[in-house]
This record gives structure tokens, C-alpha cells and sequence, in this order.
């Protein structure tokens, strides 16, 4: 039988002893903004149950979302949101083989960053102008 | 048993550790849930861009329409799908011994009450509550 005492057993290095590389903040990133957005989706719940209530719930629900902290919330949730997607695409490149060369995940991170960003306030200039 | 040709140690099995055998399940389920997500967010997104502003009445007229209300049920169950697959994996990198039963419980619990809210509020938009 084998020996199960369990003892402290050697662990590899984690997170703090690497210096940080674009790829493995894209990857930390993309687990932050994928729990942001799970605690997140708590104002989707919230802005739908308001909206089946009745005019003064809405009211309550846009006016939290039309304050600046509403707006800061929004806002990030929209990075949030646009980035995890784009890490999510990432993944799929990933997912058929391809995009694992040192210039392309380079690239392939690059992108997410910055189309993130881009993206996020694209999208908030378009709300800017619709609304 | 030493008639069953295993590597895992008898501690192990008895505290349940290693595969459960749901490993490629759990990886597909993420990436359908994702590939869903994907149209079923940016239909959404534009949703929410034009209605901000606008009255209850215009926003209840929308979402009841059978085609928004449709997409943002179909977005609701597969993004809190989702969400549950992921915390899981959160959970299960970070969490260990004693709690870790309960907060993958508490993810179970938070992902199907938040799903159901939602759900229940676009379905009584929908039905024209």
C-alpha cells in the first residue's frame, strides 16, 4: 500500500515570482473581468425585475444607472463585458490550434488590450450620440 | 481495492480527490456556452444602447416583443450557465479542504437565483404583466 501521510509537500512557483508578461496579465484579466461580470449580471436581474414591477422601480433602476457612480458601473461593466469576449475569441484561435507562437500570443494579447479599450469607448460614444 | 487497477492512492478515493470524469463535459459546455454568449451579447449591448433613456412604457413595448424577449432569455440561461462553469473552475484553483463544498454550493445557489430573477422578470414583461 502506498504511503498516504499526507506532509507538506514542495509547491511550484506561483503568480509573485514571475515578472509580468502581457500574456499572463490578459490571462488574470480575463478571469477578473469573467468575475466581475458574474457578480454583474446582479444588475441585469435587477434592471429586468424593475422593469416587470412597474414606472417606480424603473425610475429607481435608471436613475442609479444615470447617477456617476451608476455611469462608473456601466462603464466598466462595458470593458469588462468587450474585454472577457475578446479573450474569449482568443481562446476559440486557441481552441483550433492556432495563435501559440511567441509573436502571435504576443499579438493575439496586444489585441485584446487594446481593442477592449477601443471598443468600450466606441461603444460609450454611440450611446452618447443615440441617447 | 487491489483488484481495481488505480493510481490514485486509497486516501484519495476516500476523500473523493482526482478526476470525476466530467472534465470534457465541463470544457464543452464553456466553450457552447461561450460561442452562444457571443451574438446573444452584442444583440444585447445594442438593445440596451437604444432604450437607455426612454420611458417604461417604451422599454416594457420592447422587451415584450417576442424576438427581444426571446434572445434575452436565450442570453439569461446561457450567460448564467456560464457564469456557474466558471466560477466552478474559480473555485475549485483557489478554494480547498473545509469550504470548498459550500462555496461551490453558494455558486449553484447565486447562479440559479439570479437566472430565475431575470428570467421571471422578461417572461412577465413578455406576458404582459
Amino acid at each position: 500500500m502506498a504511503d498516504v501521510r499526507t506532509k507538506a509537500r514542495p509547491l511550484s512557483p506561483h503568480l509573485q515570482v514571475f515578472r509580468p508578461l502581457l500574456t499572463m496579465v490578459m490571462s488574470i484579466l480575463h478571469r477578473i473581468t469573467g468575475a466581475a461580470l458574474y457578480f454583474g449580471t446582479l444588475l441585469l436581474a435587477w434592471w429586468l425585475v424593475a422593469a416587470a414591477s412597474g414606472p417606480e422601480a424603473y425610475a429607481t433602476v435608471a436613475g442609479f444607472f444615470d447617477s456617476i457612480f451608476g455611469r462608473l458601473i456601466l462603464f466598466g461593466y462595458t470593458w469588462a463585458l468587450v474585454h472577457h469576449t475578446l479573450g474569449g475569441i482568443r481562446h476559440f484561435i486557441w481552441d483550433t490550434g492556432h495563435g501559440y507562437g511567441v509573436e502571435a500570443r504576443n499579438m493575439l494579447a496586444s489585441a485584446t488590450i487594446i481593442g477592449s479599450v477601443a471598443i468600450t469607448i466606441l461603444l460609450w460614444i454611440v450611446g452618447l450620440l443615440v441617447g | 481495492m487491489a483488484h481495481e487497477k488505480s493510481i490514485r492512492t486509497p486516501l484519495a478515493r476516500v476523500k473523493g480527490l482526482g478526476s470525476a470524469k466530467e472534465g470534457t463535459e465541463h470544457f464543452w459546455r464553456q466553450r457552447v456556452t461561450a460561442l452562444a454568449n457571443l451574438p446573444l451579447v452584442i444583440f444585447f449591448v445594442f438593445l440596451i444602447i437604444s432604450v437607455q433613456g426612454e420611458s417604461h412604457a417604451d422599454v416594457v413595448r420592447i422587451l415584450a416583443h417576442p424576438f427581444t424577449a426571446i434572445v434575452t432569455l436565450a442570453m439569461i440561461i446561457s450567460g448564467v450557465w456560464h457564469m456557474k462553469i466558471g466560477m466552478q473552475v474559480i473555485i475549485e484553483d483557489y478554494v480547498h479542504e473545509g469550504p470548498k463544498l459550500l462555496v461551490l454550493m453558494a455558486n449553484s445557489f447565486f447562479c440559479f437565483l439570479v437566472g430565475l430573477a431575470a428570467v421571471f422578470g422578461i417572461l412577465k414583461i413578455a406576458f404582459g404583466g
